[in-house]
């Protein structure tokens, strides 16, 4: 797929890849050799059967291959960028054992976009008197709301901020996802009926008990996300030039504080480090870039272990992002109450302890002049409408259909889990609307 | 939704608004605040909720114009239509088990302290406000602190009004007597001042906290505010934290992170408002 050089896309917020042709796209189709226990449908969490949109998409049948996909996907122009497809569809896919995957996410991209006026599908089934209510519109919130709708229930969906999209709102930058996208994703489930009530925090505006008495609801879908961010506890954090990446990312998302005549102001720094080395860190060290900065990735451990995508990481390179391995931060420092420094220890990795090498400190230290840090530590569930509910490992607890412990209630995605992916989280309000169906149809 | 119901002019710079947000005015309880935007693309910023009309379906909110958003804020009449009100978000003011109390405000801040003091006096506790203003001409809300005090001290600055000097002194004067708290709300110098001041007499000291805030739901983290040692969000954990343990100074440095980027605003404004161009 071709994307807009470096040098040229580090200066404004336009989607960097740029998508396929018609002819790319199909002959990108063809190399699908139709395995017969097609792996590539066990590895996509909503299991989209992605054979049958290969050839229809090789046989130039554009929208009966669309059609194919949003038959179990309501967000395919979201998906088809952000998805991990190198773990999941394009890892298992029998051509990437020789050579490249079929490349599935940027066809399915290129389906969507081609498609991205035309309404989702609209076979709703006879409408049903059972209302329900949908808290958080991110991935999970949206999934549910769409198969809801689908299956005729009213759906009200309530979001905290002013716009919906949840993560896809705030968090993802318009470089890796176009804001317009979101809106027109959420603005085809409205299409389909879904209500959107924004600037509503549930667990404040209103209660999950309300939701149940008075507001009339008869079954409730938690799907608020993480959205808390973490903070490393070293001293200096608190400096003016210290942000969470939620922050800054936010500021950038949601408020657009990057245009010119915002309202809503940004830092713009002349370094920034950014710490970690997740898909948020290399979003907020690519934004700081956007915004004129020289840029330093810290990272504890080392390259190979980055959790970030490798296009995302291939990406930051080619942008002129700097990456320190094997770095932990000790301390912040600053000067006149402004961040001046970060001090570092470094870092050596150890044994594997369940999965990835433990990085462990050298007693060497370090220290990077900078005059602003950001924090891409990762984030946990934001509980604040769960008020009542029992607590899981992660989050809050729920059955594998996404019940949880009081009845009418289900919840799903990053709210259950803790921070993970898109797709997990679209697959987990699918299934919850499936149980939502199932429990209502019962009463 | 979100129409502007009454305005008044409190004092010079200082505007009380009556918002239709029955969403927001549903639950409000002392010391919560909303989240608002005043016009599309605008910024969201934090004011506490001053009073709340559950009947009407309305809050008030006493702002003081010191910014573009606050400046847009003020410029509005009765009958227009703010774009955004989320709320009432945190936590409620913590009264239980108070009897006697002193509830200091400071400036603007005594918009805040108003609701505390009225819901210490409805829940039936001895309440002292002391409230201080810079002059007599930014003296407000000295009637409505009467009507849920026992007593009300005024303080100026420059002694124009009541008692010159500022809240700390009539505040250690009182405290010689017992109270169970004392519950502080304004600038962040102040509210810093006052709890040096009551330390040495070990009552219990509330201070309500106002850092910079975006989502108002615990998601940003820019509203951190290190109490005893912890990181604790002012939005969800807080606005209310132990004075004594509260890190003033480092909040106080945080809150100018985006002084420049305010300062041009405020000039664009007031460029605006001369009519001059842009």
């Amino acid at each position: 797929m071709s994307e807009v050089d470096p040098s040229e896309r580090i200066l404004n917020f336009d989607e960097a890849a740029l998508g396929y042709t018609e002819d790319e796209a199909a002959s990108e189709a063809q190399r699908c050799i139709a395995c017969k226990n097609a792996p590539c449908v066990s590895g996509c969490p909503v299991g989209v059967d992605i054979p049958a949109f290969l050839r229809l998409l090789s046989e130039r049948k554009f929208e009966e291959a669309y059609a194919v996909i949003t038959e179990t996907s309501c967000l395919p122009a979201v998906c088809g960028r952000v998805c991990p497809q190198e773990t999941q569809c394009e890892g298992s896919c029998t051509r990437g054992r020789n050579g490249d995957p079929v490349a599935i996410g940027g066809l399915e991209r290129f389906l969507a976009d081609r498609f991205r006026d035309a309404p989702l599908p609209s076979e709703i089934l006879p409408a049903k008197n059972r209302r329900v209510a949908v808290v958080g519109s991110g991935p999970a919130g949206l999934a549910c709301a769409g198969e809801l709708v689908r299956r005729g229930y009213p759906v009200t969906v309530f979001e905290a901020l002013h716009e919906a999209g949840g993560v896809l709102a705030y968090g993802i930058p318009a470089f890796r996802l176009p804001k317009d996208i979101v809106r027109r994703e959420v603005e085809k489930l409205r299409a389909l009926g879904v209500e959107f009530v924004c600037d509503a925090v549930i667990g404040k505006s209103l209660h999950l008990f309300e939701l149940l008495g008075e507001e009339g609801f008869d079954a409730v879908f938690l799907g608020t996300g993480a959205g808390l961010p973490r903070f490393l506890g070293i001293a200096g954090e608190g400096a003016a030039g210290v942000f969470s990446a939620n922050e800054y990312l936010t500021r950038i998302n949601l408020m657009r504080a990057y245009e010119e005549g915002a309202k809503t102001p940004i830092y713009r720094a002349r370094h920034a480090v950014v710490v970690g080395g997740g898909n948020v860190a290399m979003d907020a060290a690519r934004c700081a870039r956007r915004l004129g900065a020289e840029v330093t990735v810290v990272y504890r451990r080392s390259e190979e272990e980055l959790p970030a995508r490798r296009e995302e990481v291939i990406r930051a390179k080619e942008e002129g992002i700097a990456f320190r391995f094997l770095a932990s931060p000790v301390e912040i420092l600053s000067e006149n109450g402004r961040v001046s420094k970060i001090c570092c220890e470094e870092m050596a990795l150890g044994e594997a302890e369940g999965g990835r090498r433990v990085p462990v400190g050298t007693g060497k230290l370090f220290s990077i002049g900078t005059d602003c840090v950001i924090l891409a530590l990762g984030t946990s569930p934001n509980l604040l409408a769960a008020d009542g509910l029992k607590r899981g490992t992660h989050g809050i607890l729920v059955d594998a259909d996404g019940r949880t412990s009081m009845q009418g209630v289900f919840a799903g995605g990053d709210a259950v889990t803790g921070s993970a992916t898109v797709i997990l989280a679209m697959g987990a309000g699918k299934r919850a609307a499936a149980a939502i169906d199932e429990y209502l149809s019962a009463l | 939704m979100f129409e502007i119901f009454r305005k008044e002019r409190l004092a010079e710079g200082v505007c009380r608004m009556e918002v239709h947000a029955p969403l927001a005015a549903r639950h409000a309880r002392a010391g919560q605040f909303v989240i608002l935007r005043v016009e599309e693309g605008g910024e969201r910023i934090p004011l506490t909720i001053s009073a709340a009309d559950r009947a009407r379906g309305t809050i008030s909110l006493v702002f003081q114009t010191v910014g573009a958003t606050t400046s847009s804020l003020a410029r509005k009449a009765c009958g227009d239509k703010l774009k955004g009100v989320v709320g009432p978000l945190g936590v409620p003011t913590d009264i239980r088990g108070v009897h006697r109390a002193i509830v200091a405000g400071g400036g603007v801040g005594c918009a805040i302290a108003l609701p505390v003091a009225r819901e210490l006096h409805e829940a039936g506790a001895e309440v002292v406000s002391v409230i201080g203003f810079r002059e007599k001409s930014l003296v407000i809300l000295e009637e409505d602190f009467a009507a849920c005090s026992d007593r009300v001290i005024v303080t100026t600055d420059d002694g124009s009004y009541g008692e010159c000097g500022n809240v700390t002194a009539p505040l250690s004067r009182l405290l010689r007597e017992d109270f169970d708290a004392v519950y502080v709300i304004g600038p962040l110098p102040m509210m810093k001042a006052v709890a040096e001041a009551t330390r040495p007499y070990g009552v219990k000291t509330i201070a309500s906290m106002n850092p910079i805030m975006i989502d108002g739901t615990g998601m940003c983290g820019c509203c951190r505010v290190r109490v005893g040692g912890e990181v604790k969000f002012a939005c969800v954990d807080g606005p209310d934290f132990d004075a004594h343990l509260v890190d003033f100074d480092e909040i106080m440095q945080r809150n100018r992170t985006y002084s420049d980027f305010e300062a041009r605003e405020r000039e664009k404004d007031c460029r605006l408002l001369r009519g001059g161009n842009l």
